[in-house]
């Protein structure tokens, strides 16, 4: 047992294996920090073409468009997707792999999050929206001003559990050669053909990441409440 | 519909519109408004003059919100037409943020925007109508200067009466002299959710008082409180009406409508059945609906 740490420490320290392990931790926030941002302006895009697809019949296309777009990438595994991307999509484009995960994995977040934003959206009681129109301010207006804010307000804990789900989901990044976490400590498994420790440490990595994100997603939480109380 | 924008209505029928009468401020125009299949307004002809306090009784399901929420289109009737001061509300080119400027509502549950403070919450929409007003002038302005490089007889500029801060000024002095009014001057700086519902709902009809309403539409503004909240409530109505504001309120406070109505209108399955002074309506209804309702709720 003992000498099975010992070897994965060895490969770890002395054959550069923390280089790989650091370069994919890198990855990994990098990949699911920036797919939550892309996901974000994707999903408050569609979320929004979806409200003035109910106003405006022009913008039902649109709002169509928004609704076949979340049906696809919530109905395919995001594996799929990375295989399609990297082999069909961006093939022979000589994208780099990291940005090419980083694009994937936020085109599939903005369907999520496209859900998320339509939900904080409908959260918000009917009557904000009221009060503003009847103080003579246009819908639009009434919208930024009243409902959009308090959306926000309760969608930021999905969101954190957005973030802590796409971080969990790099993991498949390593199939289109990208250096994630998993990739990394895999490498270390294939050098040492022990699979044991390295996959015991690459789960605790885990853990606290997403422990850390947890505790994060709680302090916000409790500013933003804290804000409605004074 | 025709494609004229001036008879692009919000229905689709275009029905020759009977002149309104130029004396009343408020004028429903048989009024019908169907969800789906349910008729909840069958044909309403009403005029409210300046001045009027109107109180509106009946029971339950039986449209006296929808009639209300229709005066301001806040329901876009099936059919029929809201007249407003002359305006044809149901008329798309009529600007209905404008008109509602001048109609205020307050709704059962206060409706008080959560994510503002109270002094906000009153001066949210003087200050974006006032600033969003002085952005237009100031780019009218600009391009009259531009054009007036190539004119021969420049054209006046149009005078910016207030700046930005003047504006912001003004409507946060307004908001404290209102918040004073009912007593309720330190609460300027919190959120509403720490507030009684009495203090929520003279908040929320002193931030309809400061967009200076000709009219005070109230959709039974004391339902939602507790009953030792309900006094301070009534009593702000009361003086509004002493002030003089005409007012069309919803309410199952009989006693209330009595002391304070000018004329009471009794509505049931949609149709105003019965109206007329409260002395009338309540010491000699003729309609059996009406008696039977009141004998329910005296
Ligand atoms: N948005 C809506 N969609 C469908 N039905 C509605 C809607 N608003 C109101 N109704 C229905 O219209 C009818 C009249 O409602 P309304 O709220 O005008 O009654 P009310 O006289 O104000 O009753 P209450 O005294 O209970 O407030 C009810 O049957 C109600 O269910
Ligand atoms: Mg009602």
């Amino acid at each position: 047992m003992a000498e099975r740490f010992q070897l994965f420490f060895k490969h770890f320290a002395e054959y550069g294996g923390y280089k790989n392990i650091l370069l994919g931790l890198r990855n990994t926030l990098v990949i699911a920090v920036c797919g939550l941002i892309i996901g974000i302006v994707i999903g408050t895009l569609i979320a929004c073409v979806q409200l003035a697809g109910k106003r405006n019949k022009a913008a039902k296309v649109f709002s169509v468009a928004g609704e076949v777009y979340t049906a696809i990438f919530r109905g395919t595994p995001i594996i799929v997707q990375l295989l399609i991307f990297h082999y069909i999509i961006f093939s022979g484009t000589g994208i780099n792999s990291l940005l090419e995960a980083v694009i994937v994995f936020g085109l599939n977040s903005g369907a999520y999050v496209a859900e998320i934003m339509r939900g904080g959206i409908a959260s918000v009681d009917a009557g904000q929206l009221e009060a503003g129109r009847t103080l003579g301010l246009s819908y639009t207006t009434s919208m930024i001003k009243i409902v959009f804010p308090q959306a926000i307000k309760n969608v930021i804990p999905t969101l954190g559990n957005e973030l802590i789900a796409l971080t969990k989901d790099t993991s498949v990044a390593g199939y289109v050669a990208t250096m994630d976490l998993n990739a990394a400590f895999t490498a270390i498994a294939g050098a040492t053909y022990d699979f044991m420790v390295p996959y015991i440490m690459l789960a605790l990595v885990y853990l606290v990441l997403v422990a850390a994100m947890t505790v994060l997603i709680k302090l916000t939480e409790r500013r933003l409440k804290k804000s409605d109380k004074k | 519909m025709t494609k004229n924008k001036k008879h692009k209505f919000i229905k689709t029928q275009v029905t020759p519109v009977e002149p309104y009468d130029p004396s009343a401020m408020l004028e429903a125009q048989n009024l019908i408004k169907k969800f789906g299949d349910l008729n909840v307004l069958n044909g309403i002809n009403e005029k409210i003059y300046a001045g009027e306090k109107i109180a509106i009784i009946g029971p339950s399901g039986s449209g006296k919100s929808t009639f209300l929420r229709c005066l301001n289109v806040l329901e876009d009737p099936t059919d029929g037409y809201v007249f407003f001061n002359g305006n044809n509300l149901c008329d798309l080119a009529v600007d209905i943020n404008i008109q509602r400027r001048k109609m205020g509502m307050v709704y059962q549950q206060f409706n008080l925007f959560n994510n503002m403070t109270v002094l906000k919450n009153i001066t949210l929409a003087p200050v974006h109508i006032g600033l969003s007003d002085l952005k237009k002038i100031k780019f009218k302005n600009a391009g009259a200067r531009f054009l007036n490089l190539f004119r021969k007889n420049k054209k006046p500029l149009i005078p910016v009466e207030k700046t930005a801060k003047q504006i912001k000024a003004e409507a946060e002095e307004n908001a404290m002299r209102l918040l004073k009014r009912i007593g309720l001057e330190d609460k300027a700086n919190v959120y509403p959710s720490t507030l009684s519902g009495g203090q929520r709902q003279r908040i929320a009809i002193v931030r309809a008082l400061a967009m200076n309403p000709e009219v005070m539409l109230f959709d039974e503004p004391t339902s939602a409180l507790d009953p030792e909240m309900v006094g301070e409530v009534l009593n702000l109505i009361k003086e509004l009406a002493d002030d003089g504001m005409t007012m069309v309120i919803v309410t199952h406070e009989m006693s209330f409508a009595r002391e304070v109505a000018t004329r009471v209108l009794f509505m049931d399955e949609g149709k105003i059945l019965e109206e007329g002074a409260p002395e009338n309506i309540f010491n000699s209804p003729q309609n059996p609906r009406l008696k039977e309702f009141l004998s329910k709720v005296l």
